[in-house]
């Protein structure tokens, strides 16, 4: 049996029925990482030792006959922008290289608290500012289905993770795109959750009102496991909602016949038929299974690119403030006085596309320009919210393409960053927003080389619920391969 | 108004950046496009629209409260580990008053 096909469910009831310790599915994660790694490019760092004591301690539930949590012995994949405590987490940037966390996020806590098994840290754009993962000061993730396409970004390296086999479930982070642009491209499930859901506490921040931490999965069913394991108010967290998580899995199952089903016609207007004909497709087939399929218009849509990057440029030139030299990172050598210390060392430790947003994020905030841009783009995200809100009084889900365009080639965009942001067009808009989204696989194109296609789908803030249950009935009835 | 390479200058003193020319030379029509592209905003009239600051759900709550409890915190060799430069307990920082 190949331990590294199977999902989170199956490894546990494999675990239970002793048909296989958590030691041995961890040992094959770590060994088709040594295999497949050095030609996907998914992990930067892996931390060996804990998830093999952790397997072990796995085990011993086992042996003395106790219950197993609900993620026992999953090998599980974190993106490098999310703390680890002693586990190097560099975001990807060379201003973090050597940054050993003296504690962990709370996603990864509550993953441990369930029973994973945390394999190690993977790839991503850096400071997750990216769509292709290219970004990264190490090297590129490749795209598992096609190694001559991007595994989509910024948190290619966890998508390309799961999509590979080298972990069963994998955490991301989503700012405007980051966790359902890159399943779209790897031909898996990423999910982001209502913003308040999870808690982002170890997160490194990149834009603070848009940041979600989110999972990847190979079946919905995983995603909502995952989901609901590192769901829920945190302390840690001011911003998560003190609203009980429900059971994902309990609803999972359930008949979605006479769910009201909106189509955005802005989200089709000018779209090229290698995508929009899958998607149609998708929209058939959740026809067939029962839902009402309503026409809606989502008028805004078209602004929200040049909304979501001065929103998330401006919180990022803040929030990136605090990389100085002064309490950890990087520190330039060869300065004269504190201020150049500063200069130098941002110079030195931030990669092309970092001090890029940094840049504009300054403009957008300074004395002059604050209110044409920063707050004009405030009240605009007002409207791209109203829009959602106004059309979830008549449908239930909404669904859409995840990307415009297929996976991409490797080099093909990194020269010209206004072509990069204009590609995330249909995943910004829910993070405005601040509703759930899921991305999962709808078939591939139809042309050659035949890449991932990917269907967005999203819901009323908190009811993921209702999100994870129209994903599942679209993969029950073979939809992931539709053709 | 295009964005001129003095801007740029100007713009990457603020945020503390250390721009080489070259990279003064390459960011100036990137970011005067993506600017530019950003003016598409002004095609709305928002005069009577609030600004959306953060996220609250239909019914939720924004800025909840938690009790103001003293809890653990991380140990101060543990809180300078990572630290470019400490000693005796502190951060250490190239001197601060700059003279004339």
């Amino acid at each position: 049996m190949d331990l590294t096909a199977l999902t989170a469910d199956e490894v546990r009831e494999l675990l239970r029925n002793k048909k296989a310790s958590a030691e041995e599915v961890c040992r094959e994660h770590l060994n088709r990482i040594r295999q497949k790694n050095p030609e996907v490019r998914a992990y930067l760092t892996l931390s060996e030792e804990r998830a093999l004591k952790q397997a072990r301690k796995v085990d011993r539930l086992v042996a003395e006959g106790k219950p197993l949590p609900i993620l026992a012995g999953v090998p599980v994949a974190v993106k490098d922008a999310i703390v680890t405590r002693g586990v190097r987490t560099t975001c990807a940037s060379k201003i973090l290289e050597n940054y050993i966390p003296p504690y962990d996020s709370t996603a990864v806590a509550r993953l441990e608290a369930a029973g994973a098994v945390i394999l190690g840290k993977t790839n991503c754009d850096e400071f997750a500012m990216g769509s292709s993962t290219e970004n990264s000061a190490y090297f590129p993730t490749r795209n598992p289905r096609n190694p001559d396409r991007v595994p989509g970004g910024s948190s290619g390296g966890s998508a390309a993770a799961v999509a590979a086999n080298l972990a069963t479930v994998a955490l991301g982070s989503d700012t405007g795109g980051s966790i359902r642009q890159p399943a779209a491209f790897c031909g898996i499930a990423g999910m982001m959750g209502t913003y308040g859901r999870v808690s982002r506490y170890g997160l490194v921040a990149f834009a603070s009102s848009l940041d979600h931490i989110g999972p990847f999965g190979r079946s919905v069913r995983d995603v909502a496991r995952a989901l609901k394991v590192i769901a829920g108010c945190d302390p840690a967290d001011s911003t998560t909602a003190d609203i009980p998580v429900p059971d994902y899995e309990a609803t999972l199952e359930e008949d979605v016949r006479g769910v009201t089903v909106g189509v955005p016609q802005e989200y089709f207007n000018g779209l090229s038929p290698e995508i929009g004909d899958n998607i149609q497709k998708g929209i058939d087939r959740l026809a067939k299974l029962g839902c009402k399929i309503a026409c809606i218009s989502l008028p805004h849509t078209e602004y929200a690119i040049a909304c979501y990057y001065i929103i998330c440029t401006a919180e990022a030139s803040s929030n990136l403030a605090r990389y100085d030299g002064v309490r950890y990172g990087l520190r330039a050598a060869g300065h004269d006085g504190l201020r150049e210390m500063y200069k130098k060392t941002r110079d030195a430790g931030f990669g092309a596309e970092v001090k890029r947003r940094i840049m504009l994020g300054t403009y957008v905030l300074s004395s002059g320009y604050y209110e044409a841009y920063y707050r004009k783009a405030q009240q605009v995200r007002s409207l791209i919210a109203r829009d959602f809100l106004e059309a979830f009084d008549e449908v239930d889900v909404i669904v859409t393409p995840t990307s415009p365009i297929p996976p991409f080639k490797l080099g093909e965009k990194v020269d010209d960053p206004l072509q990069m942001y204009l590609a995330d067009i249909y995943t910004v808009t829910a993070s405005l927003a601040g509703i759930p989204g899921i991305s999962v696989p709808c078939g591939l194109t139809r042309t050659e080389p035949h890449l991932p296609v990917g269907m967005q789908m999203l819901a009323r803030h908190f009811d993921e619920a209702r999100l994870l249950q129209v994903a599942r009935a679209f993969e029950k009835s073979g939809g992931f391969e539709l053709m | 108004m295009p964005l001129t390479e003095k801007d740029v200058r100007y713009v990457a003193e603020l945020a503390h950046l250390d721009l080489t020319d070259e990279e003064i030379r390459k960011f100036q029509p990137q970011l005067d496009a993506i600017l530019g592209y950003m003016q598409k905003l002004n095609q709305l009239d928002t005069t009577q629209v609030e600004p959306m600051a953060q996220v609250i759900a239909p019914g939720g709550v924004s800025l909840p409260l938690r009790p103001d409890r003293i809890h653990e915190s991380l140990p101060q060799e543990v809180a300078l580990a990572n630290a470019p430069e400490a000693g005796a307990g502190h951060f250490k920082v190239p001197s601060v008053i700059e003279r004339e």
